[in-house]
């Protein structure tokens, strides 16, 4: 391609980071973050150590444990045996190896490891980010080029630092105009994916712009990416403008004196061009975006707060037909059901998704003099990270939460996977500011609604879905 | 990584799409650090009556004796016949590995998820897709002849029925030399260490706030 072409931001940044071409098509690609937490790391250490390897440069790897670690009774420690062993074992592979930073269990800055990277200026722009976590998506927010790997390519990334890499497509997702009240990043993720399908972005990377897009936070910018991957994407990034360069200022990994300058110019270039050619184009206009509810087992099955559970006879394609009709079995509702019909058991606020400061703000907005419905059993805020629940208590967020009736947790990926003691029992129904509602997700036949952060806090109020702007 | 190159074994069909890697590995089993071991978990679900827990015991587990893996006539089988859209789901590589560890070589199905698929090249498993008649065709043969074995000759990228007739898979050329071979990635990358060592300086020296610390 010669110089001149108009270039996509996709194109830089895989542009400024290969290292070598092969014959096959594919490319070596340089990794400058590698971001780990315990429970895709241990079996790489272990491949590492029984070649007799080296890491190839320790400092790009920032740690933290977050899948397992409890959310409440920290001075109990990790009571799950298995749990706990693989938190040590992240302890003493970090211990034998080193790291440029590691937040282990219980420390100050610990968290949820999308979280706690741009937090602490640990992901800047421009940089290729890694980790062995399908959500690493979220740090495009910085255009980066951020995605998830295997075990495998984590310890393929310690050991050469680089990856075999293939060329994307590209997609523009473009959104103009202005969201209106009561809906937010996490309804514009849902609704991108509502309208190409889970599959929708396989084989592309997304690029997320227009004017509601640059009207975002780098907080919304981060769930948008986040869910990225829930459309089938390796990748989605927005191009950087002053938002994230006045994000990154100050934080403890950003470049600081001359150094800074030097980053802000270069990337500033992290745009696409002018006329740049996308393979294909999404559009969606913002105003025609409503606060959104997943209804079934894919995050793909969503509609407006103000709908209804579609009837599976209304599908044409028998697939889609056959999925949804399984769908409503496994989440026990009736066709034509309306949205706000649907009473729930549970709500989480947190995971990588909507754990940020501006979602547990968003949230307490609506809570604050208010208490949750008598039918919820349990609504659980999580913070994202340490960084984050002590923001949040300086703002006294805490005490709204508290007021309200929810518990408010330490931070951690918790109700998320389930992987630790925060879970859904058989056939309960959550409201969950989280990404995923595959059966099982959040515990063995758990029925999980995506909403955002303002949507489950009105859930919780309601005890059943209520639209957001009727109550606020 | 152990070489692939021919593989003469017993055939296991499992008879249902969409197998996903949660069936294959159930995630209570993800608290592992080890890459080995999981063996007596894989399909954990189907296989045993009760709820599996990591670190337990599983020889004293009550058994489906409905599901075919643990039917006597598919013991010590090395090739999983399976239909479409296998190892669709989360991106767990312990699903290859519990494949692995249980003593499976190949997979083949009508399709793959590609997550899964390409796990698969990374730990020594050759997943082979053929096409839905064929492997209609193997179902029923499977079925109808207990200890039916398939020769899989990756050289020639055949696999060789024992009626004689030969079906051709694809494979790309790229994946093949490395199972041929038994060559990690790892050690396919270090050949490039010069070259990588060349990019970080420069790299380092055009923006060293990439590499604080
Ligand atoms: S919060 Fe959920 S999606 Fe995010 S990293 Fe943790 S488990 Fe994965």
């Amino acid at each position: 391609m010669s110089q001149n072409s108009p270039q996509t931001l996709y194109d830089k940044l895989w542009q400024s980071h290969v290292v070598l071409e092969q014959d096959d098509g594919s490319a070596l690609i340089y990794i400058d973050r590698h971001l780990i937490h315990e429970v895709t790391s241990p079996q790489a250490f272990e491949g590492l150590k029984l070649a007799k390897r080296q890491p190839w440069r320790i400092s790009s790897v920032v740690a933290t444990a977050d899948h397992n670690t409890p959310t409440n009774h920290w001075e109990r420690g990790i009571e799950d045996p298995v749990s706990r062993l693989q938190v040590e074992t992240l302890d003493a592979n970090i211990n034998e190896f080193g790291a440029l930073a590691y937040y282990p269990f219980k420390d100050a800055r610990q968290g949820i490891v999308h979280v706690v990277g741009p937090e602490n200026g640990a992901t800047l722009p421009g940089m290729t980010v890694v980790c062995g976590d399908s959500h690493t998506s979220t740090h495009g927010a910085f255009a980066c080029m951020a995605h998830g790997i295997g075990t495998s390519e984590v310890e393929h990334v310690l050991a050469t630092q680089c990856l075999v890499q293939k060329k994307s497509k590209t997609m523009l997702v473009r959104v103009e105009g202005q969201l209106r009240r009561g809906v937010s990043a996490k309804d514009i993720a849902l609704a991108v994916i509502g309208s190409i399908g889970t599959a929708g972005g396989t084989g592309y990377a997304i690029e997320f712009a227009g004017s509601a897009i640059r009207a975002l936070s780098i907080e919304g910018r981060m769930t948008l990416c986040n869910m990225a991957i829930e459309a089938g994407a390796r990748m989605g990034f927005v191009a950087v403008d002053q938002t994230t360069i006045d994000y990154l200022k100050g934080r403890p990994f950003a470049p600081k004196g001359d150094d800074w300058e030097r980053a802000v110019a270069s990337w500033r270039q992290l745009t696409s061009d002018e006329g740049a050619r996308f393979d294909q184009v999404v559009e969606l206009r913002a105003e025609a975006i409503d606060p959104l509810v997943t209804w079934g087992t894919s995050p793909e099955m969503v509609v407006s707060v103000k709908g209804r559970v579609p009837d599976p006879a209304s599908f044409a394609d028998p697939v889609k037909r056959e999925g949804a009709e399984r769908a409503l079995a496994y989440m026990g509702l009736a066709p034509n059901q309306s949205v706000e019909s649907i009473a729930i058991d549970k709500v989480f606020i947190g995971s990588c998704t909507n754990s940020r400061i501006e979602d547990l703000r968003a949230a307490a907005c609506v809570l604050k003099g208010r208490h949750i419905a008598a039918n919820v059993k349990l609504a659980l805020a999580v913070p994202g990270s340490g960084l984050v629940k002590r923001q949040a208590e300086a703002e006294g967020l805490d005490k709204v939460f508290v007021a309200a009736g929810f518990e408010w947790r330490e931070p951690g990926c918790s109700m998320c996977l389930a992987m630790n003691a925060d879970r859904l029992e058989p056939g309960e129904r959550c409201a969950s500011t989280s990404n995923r509602n595959f059966e099982g997700r959040q515990g063995a036949g758990g029925r999980t609604h995506l909403v955002s952060p303002q949507m489950a806090a009105a859930a919780a109020i309601a005890g059943r879905f209520a639209d957001v702007r009727e109550i606020v | 990584m152990e070489a692939f190159v021919r593989l003469n074994g017993l055939v296991a069909p499992l008879d249902r799409a969409n197998v996903d890697t949660d069936a294959i590995i159930p995630k209570q089993f993800l608290k592992s650090i080890k890459r080995s071991g999981f063996g007596p978990n894989l399909f954990d679900e189907w296989r045993y009556l009760d709820v599996g827990q990591p670190g337990q015991e599983s020889t004293h587990r009550p058994r489906n004796p409905d599901f075919v893996l643990n039917q006597p006539r598919f013991q010590g089988a090395q090739i999983l016949l399976a239909r479409k859209n296998f190892g669709c789901g989360s991106s767990r590589e312990h699903a290859p590995w519990a494949l692995l560890d249980f003593g499976f070589r190949a997979v083949v199905a009508e399709s793959f998820a590609d997550i899964f698929f390409n796990n698969c090249f990374k730990n020594g498993i050759l997943p082979i897709t053929l096409p839905a008649a064929e492997i209609d065709a193997l179902f029923a043969a499977v079925s109808a002849t207990p200890g039916y074995r398939l020769l899989i000759d990756l050289e020639r990228q055949l696999i060789e029925r024992p009626d004689g007739i030969s079906l051709p898979f694809a494979i790309d050329a790229y994946r093949k030399e490395r199972l041929l071979n038994g060559w990690d990635d790892i050690g396919l990358t270090l050949r490039h260490a010069d070259i990588i060592r060349e990019f970080e300086e420069r790299r380092r020296r055009e923006q060293p706030w990439l590499f604080c610390g």
